[in-house]
């Protein structure tokens, strides 16, 4: 099934990503291959494989739920683009 | 001083200068920062330098080395990548997005080498977001192989396999998702080594691909990475994945013998896409370890070639989930006067990746959409457990399985950035070994046309310490590991 660059701006939007005109050929190309790439894997007989999430089939331990860090939101701020109050500031969202 | 080289020397090497007290923390640290300075313009494999920290750091080792308190790590000089999490210094991941920022805390990694007494000298050069295979997709600029300057470092662990190479530290650190470390250790002709896959924390490492992601040390021998490896490793409570296994001495078993270790060699890793000299090499090193006394077993691991397919899903997949958190709202880069919401996420997000790091983003976002998840992530998932069980049939005949790191030597800076399908291809040989979540190394194991080849060891899972013996076995018997590039300083 070949890729449209339809399909790629969809993909795009659901990414949070913008693609320039100019760019949008090129960019479905090169995404094109790669998804020839990975169909090799549709003949492969997986059936009744089970998918593998975790190299070792682990399962995430749980930590007690206590308090383990204190406040840091001046030291964690200091690294955002924008802060007013203790707050990140963003676009107004609602007029 | 006792050593007329200390820029080539080893890691046990310099300790042992250090303890003795013939050499000072603070000399050998200036002669590290002295040979980045003079050499890293023509590598750029250091993105950035703490020459006042590291000198701060080293004269507090040389302190304790005085009081005879001194860890076994104290007072030698290490290179960070700049994915791992440093407090107070610039953690970029080479991408504009992270350009500005300073982490607020270190990786685990970071605080148990430095709590074990190492100088930080600076941070390392590396792909974008660790995407890449040549050091290339860097928004800081590439950086040449100290072997020939024309030609990549690999990657994405890049400028750690240049540094180390280059002598401006004995130690390095680097991540590996899908042979990142190995890779660049073969492309430089240094020692690197991947561990299973929760055997050292993840936390504070900056995240590419979570259930394949793994840190490990990158060293002249194998004997310094089984030191470093040694502080790396351990559960750690910040990481729910880190594995809570016993961890051994690797060193005490280093010098034994390898008698009867059953080397298996799989015949798709001498298929025809591995250079023909490459082989050769590889077959003289094997040959080596037969003479002290391995054995070679042919074994299959039948679904290597679909580990390339495999691979290109799981990973973007992974990382468009992990890299969804950069917004341009609580840290990273901002695009300037955003009009509204959806404009600050895309235009930021747009500007502060690079192109290869969009192109995985894009691929796994599609991976992981409506309609599309069964046929293309929970198939690669379902084909990763096939791949797995190669290995764990493999290792019924062997105890470890050996082969090339890379399919060829390093390659001139640009041929393959314009495909990046070739340049996927130079993963083929160890990106297996992530999604089957086992231990890997590359030493060094010859020269063709002057450019360093790396054999692969792999082993089963939680058992780096008999790759590391197998290693340290080869390395006694051969001298590929202590050839160093001859680079001229800028400016002699």
């Amino acid at each position: 099934m070949p890729t449209t660059p339809a399909d790629v701006l969809s993909v795009a939007q659901l990414a949070r990503l913008r693609i320039e005109d100019s760019a949008l050929d090129d960019v479905t190309d090169r995404f094109g291959r790669i998804l020839d790439l990975v169909a090799q894997l549709q003949q492969i007989d997986t059936e009744g494989v089970e998918p593998m999430s975790n190299p070792h089939d682990m399962v995430q331990r749980l930590r007690p739920d206590t308090v383990t860090e204190g406040d840091q939101r001046e030291e964690l701020q200091a690294a955002a683009p924008s802060v007013e109050d203790g707050f990140f500031l963003v676009p107004r969202v609602i007029d | 001083m006792a050593l007329d080289n200390l820029t080539a020397a080893t890691a046990v090497e310099l300790v042992s200068e250090l303890q003795t007290r013939r050499l000072s923390a603070t000399e050998l640290t200036q002669s590290c920062l002295n040979r980045i300075a003079a050499v890293n313009p023509r590598l750029n494999a250091v993105i950035t330098v703490c020459e006042e920290q590291a000198l701060r750091e080293a004269a507090e080792a040389d302190l304790m080395l005085q009081r005879g308190d001194g860890g076994p790590l104290t007072g030698l000089p290490l290179l960070h990548k700049d994915i791992f999490c440093t407090r107070g210094v610039a953690t970029t991941c080479s991408s504009k997005m992270l350009e500005n920022f300073v982490p607020p805390y270190d990786a685990t990694v970071v605080s148990r080498l430095r709590a074990a007494g190492t100088v930080m000298l600076g941070k390392t050069n590396m792909d974008e977001f660790a995407m890449g295979s040549s050091t290339e997709t860097s928004a800081f600029g590439v950086t040449r192989n100290p072997w020939n300057t024309d030609c990549v470092p690999g990657g994405s662990s890049g400028g750690a396999a240049a540094a180390v190479a280059a002598g401006f530290a004995p130690l390095s650190t680097g991540t590996d998702t899908g042979g990142s470390i190995r890779q660049p250790a073969s492309l430089c002709g240094i020692t690197g080594l991947k561990p299973t896959y929760g055997r050292v924390s993840r936390l504070g490492i900056i995240a590419f691909a979570s259930s394949l992601d793994q840190a490990g040390p990158m060293t002249r021998t194998a004997e310094d990475a089984a030191l470093m490896l040694q502080v790396m490793s351990g559960v750690d409570p910040g990481d729910s994945t880190s594995a809570d296994v016993e961890v051994p001495d690797f060193r005490s078993q280093m010098g034994d013998s390898i008698q009867g270790l059953r080397i298996g060699i799989p015949q798709q890793y001498f298929s025809q896409s591995l250079d023909a000299r490459v082989a050769q090499t590889i077959q003289a090193a094997l040959d080596e370890l037969v003479q002290e006394g391995a054995e070679l077993v042919d074994i299959d691991l039948p679904h290597t070639e679909q580990g390339i397919a495999t691979y290109y899903i799981i990973a973007p997949a992974e990382a468009s989930a992990n890299l969804s958190r950069y917004d341009g709202v609580r840290f990273g880069y901002r695009c300037e006067a955003p009009k509204d919401l959806a404009d600050l996420y895309e235009r930021s997000r747009t500007e502060g990746f690079g192109d290869e790091v969009k192109r995985r983003i894009l691929v796994g976002t599609y991976a992981l959409s409506a309609g599309f998840y069964d046929a293309y992530f929970k198939k690669a998932q379902q084909v990763r457990r096939l791949i797995s069980q190669d290995f764990k049939h493999a290792f019924e005949h062997c105890d470890v399985i050996a082969g090339p790191a890379a399919p060829g030597v390093a390659f001139g800076l640009g041929s393959k950035t314009q495909d990046p399908l070739a340049m996927y291809l130079e993963d083929i040989y160890t990106l297996s070994v992530n999604l089957a979540g086992l231990p890997g190394m590359s030493v060094p194991a010859g020269l063709i046309d002057d450019m360093p080849v790396g054999l692969q060891l792999i082993g089963r899972a939680f058992d780096e310490a008999t790759l590391l013996r197998a290693a340290h076995r080869f390395q006694l018997r051969t001298d590929h590991h202590r050839i160093r590039p001859t680079l001229a300083e800028v400016g002699s």
